[in-house]
């Protein structure tokens, strides 16, 4: 196990990269403590498989270092590193029983038959795999098999972290919920660093002490599923975590509050930059509140539209040319001509050039 | 909706069964009807029974001819597999120059008619101009394909490899492009051996193309005529006369018509018979145990 530390870390896939659009990941440097279970959370093509090859050793970044526990392994092979990955689509050994799948990397590093077998049994019954071990995995569903991919990754006692590749992508809806929490249990049993990718936020928030979302090849924001909720750094994190995501409404700034459209919005105590770029102000929806006009600090809306979701209520209000969700409790009655909105000023956060100011 | 009854089905299916009656099956009966007459002339013939049969069963050089085709064809597999397999490993990946010109050379001889290829090696193995030949008549080895029939049954086998392992190599090549990375990369996680990446990844998923590569060198080389014809004519004495070229000489060159029928469909069950056997033993040992 390793504390996994990015040193300037860069890649780009052109032979001569110019603008920061070139690049697949834009410089990092940032440090993951050791037994953690780590995310990378991000949409198709925003680089999360490449820093998790990096990591793995895979590929090999064009910038920067990458270090296991201080020490430079940026050029050093999977195996060197002493990693385990686990790939998007099983991968299996057709010719293989399960028990010789699990057993195949101890043997390779000519770990004693008897290690082994301990190894191999205490795993496959972590992935309830102990009554296919003597089938061939070739017969197996793919459910099945993605285990096995898995177990050929924890099977190892003493591995620097396990990589995850969505591995949970061809598995059904309620294996992938029971798969997740084994890895968990998993984690929590052992405290092997884990890195897990996904572009579903709930498999990231689930599994993960920290999440690390990525967008466009960089590294907007890191922090525990609370974090990324509350302060969202980026608007691009305030999108993508939560459902629906933030409310943002671009805004020009005064002394103490944020006009949008012309309605003040007060953000008090706060030293915010007056100059420079797009500002933009987000709340998400969970935080706004729904009024009747009149009450303090209420700006009067108009209220076009309630979803029951069954747990709660989606009300779509319209500010002005802006329309804004609202989650209300079950309960709470949605007024329907004089509703109003507040803004709580702990919630309500300011963005400049996508970027969270205050 | 209700179901339409009538026989239009039949106009469906009628060209298949046209199709297939005039290239099989009322050939093989014709050659079954031969088999089991014997014919002076157009309209004298007589029913022999199993006569022909018994006679092709006791023909001392048909079991000579049987013996050189099996040596022969297990030869030609024995080279041609292993090394087809090697070739296609060391073969260029990716979309390259490289691996277009390593394809095209690979297929080149693949594009040569038969009987130039025996012609091709005919002239090359001639010790006065052709290349082989002149070689090892430099170096002092006495080559003469002509004259030994160990010199001439060397020949025969080298011109099938030359002439065929492309095709394995290609059908190899092809079984080992559909891997996906993931199982290379997995593989130097688990910290797998070159050996075992073979052994436990190429070999499972090239075992489907290696069935194909196996049946047809099989059934080509135990049908093979026209090279050997061409390059020795079965000679030195009978030393590269294999079975089709028996067969032909029985049919065409004596007009042994019965007994070549005989022969034929006797000829037709060992090639059905070998392929059975060549497709369960691949496809069992990837399976491993039945369902």
């Amino acid at each position: 196990m390793a504390t996994i530390q990015f040193d300037n870390l860069g890649h780009s896939y052109h032979p001569h990269p110019s603008k920061p659009e070139d690049y697949a990941l834009r410089r990092l440097s940032q440090e993951w403590e050791d037994g953690k279970a780590y995310a990378l959370l991000g949409p198709s093509g925003c680089g999360k498989s490449t820093l998790l090859n990096i990591i793995s050793g895979l590929l090999v970044p064009s910038e920067g270092r990458v270090l296991f526990d201080g020490l430079d392994v940026t050029r050093c092979t999977p195996e060197e590193r002493n990693i385990a990955q686990v790939f998007q689509f099983p991968v299996i050994y057709d010719t293989m029983t399960v028990y010789e799948n699990l057993a195949f990397p101890l043997r390779n590093r000519k770990v004693p038959a008897a290690d082994v077998d301990r190894r191999v049994r205490q795993v496959a019954e972590a992935l309830d795999l102990t009554a296919d071990l003597k089938k061939r995995a070739q017969r197996l569903t793919p459910d099945a098999k993605q285990k096995i991919s898995m177990g050929r990754g924890l099977v190892r006692s003493d591995v620097a972290a396990i990589l995850f590749d969505e591995p949970l992508t061809v598995i059904d809806p309620h294996t992938k919920w029971i798969l997740r929490r084994k890895l968990r249990q998993i984690h929590e049993e052992y405290r092997l660093t884990m890195i897990y990718v996904t572009h579903d936020q709930v498999e990231a928030l689930t599994f993960a002490d920290k999440v690390a979302v990525m967008y466009e090849g960089a590294m907007v924001q890191l922090g525990t599923p609370q974090e990324l909720f509350e302060n969202p750094q980026h608007t691009f994190v305030g999108y993508f975590i939560g459902s629906p995501g933030i409310n943002l409404m671009p805004c020009t700034l005064g002394n103490d509050h944020a006009l949008v459209d012309g309605i003040a919005i007060p953000l008090p105590d706060r030293a915010v930059p007056t100059v420079g770029g797009k500002f933009e102000l987000g709340i998400r929806p969970e935080f706004l509140e729904l009024t009747r006009s009149g009450s303090a600090g209420a700006i009067p809306v108009q209220v076009t539209g309630v979803d029951d979701l069954g747990t709660s209520k989606l009300a779509t209000v319209r500010l002005n040319s802006h329309m804004l969700k609202v989650r209300l409790s079950e309960e709470q009655e949605v007024p329907a001509l004089d509703a109003a909105i507040r803004f709580p000023s702990r919630w309500t956060k300011l963005y400049r050039d996508s970027h969270l100011v205050g | 909706m209700d179901k339409v009854q009538d026989n239009r089905a039949w106009f469906l299916i009628i060209p298949v069964f046209l199709i297939v009656a005039f290239s099989a099956v009322i050939p093989l009966m014709t050659v079954v009807n031969y088999s089991v007459q014997e014919i002076f002339g157009p309209g004298q013939t007589f029913f022999v029974g199993t006569e022909w049969f018994e006679a092709v069963l006791k023909d001392e050089r048909l079991h000579d001819a049987l013996v050189r085709q099996i040596v022969y064809s297990l030869a030609v597999l024995a080279i041609e597999i292993p090394l087809g397999i090697l070739i296609a490993l060391g073969m260029p990946g990716g979309r390259s120059a490289k691996t277009s010109l390593t394809l095209v050379l690979l297929a080149l001889p693949l594009l040569i008619p038969f009987n130039v290829v025996g012609t091709i090696w005919q002239i090359f193995g001639r010790g006065d101009i052709g290349l082989l030949g002149a070689t090892f008549r430099a170096i002092g080895i006495d080559y003469n394909y002509t004259s030994n029939s160990a010199h001439a049954w060397v020949t025969v086998l080298v011109m099938d490899v030359w002439h065929w392992t492309s095709l394995v190599a290609l059908l190899c090549y092809a079984g080992l492009q559909s891997i996906p990375p993931a199982f290379y990369q997995a593989a130097k996680i688990d910290g797998a051996s070159k050996w075992a990446v073979f052994r436990y990844i190429q070999l499972p998923k090239m075992r489907g193309v290696l069935i194909i590569a196996v049946l047809l060198r099989f059934m080509d080389s135990f049908m093979i005529y026209t090279e050997p014809f061409v390059l020795t004519g079965g000679g030195p004495g009978n030393s590269t006369t294999f079975l089709s070229q028996y067969l032909t000489q029985m049919a065409v060159g004596q007009f042994d018509i019965g007994k070549a029928a005989a022969f034929s469909i006797v000829y037709f069950l060992i090639v059905l018979l070998f392929s059975f056997i060549f497709y369960t033993i691949i496809t069992r040992t990837g399976e491993g145990e039945k369902k």
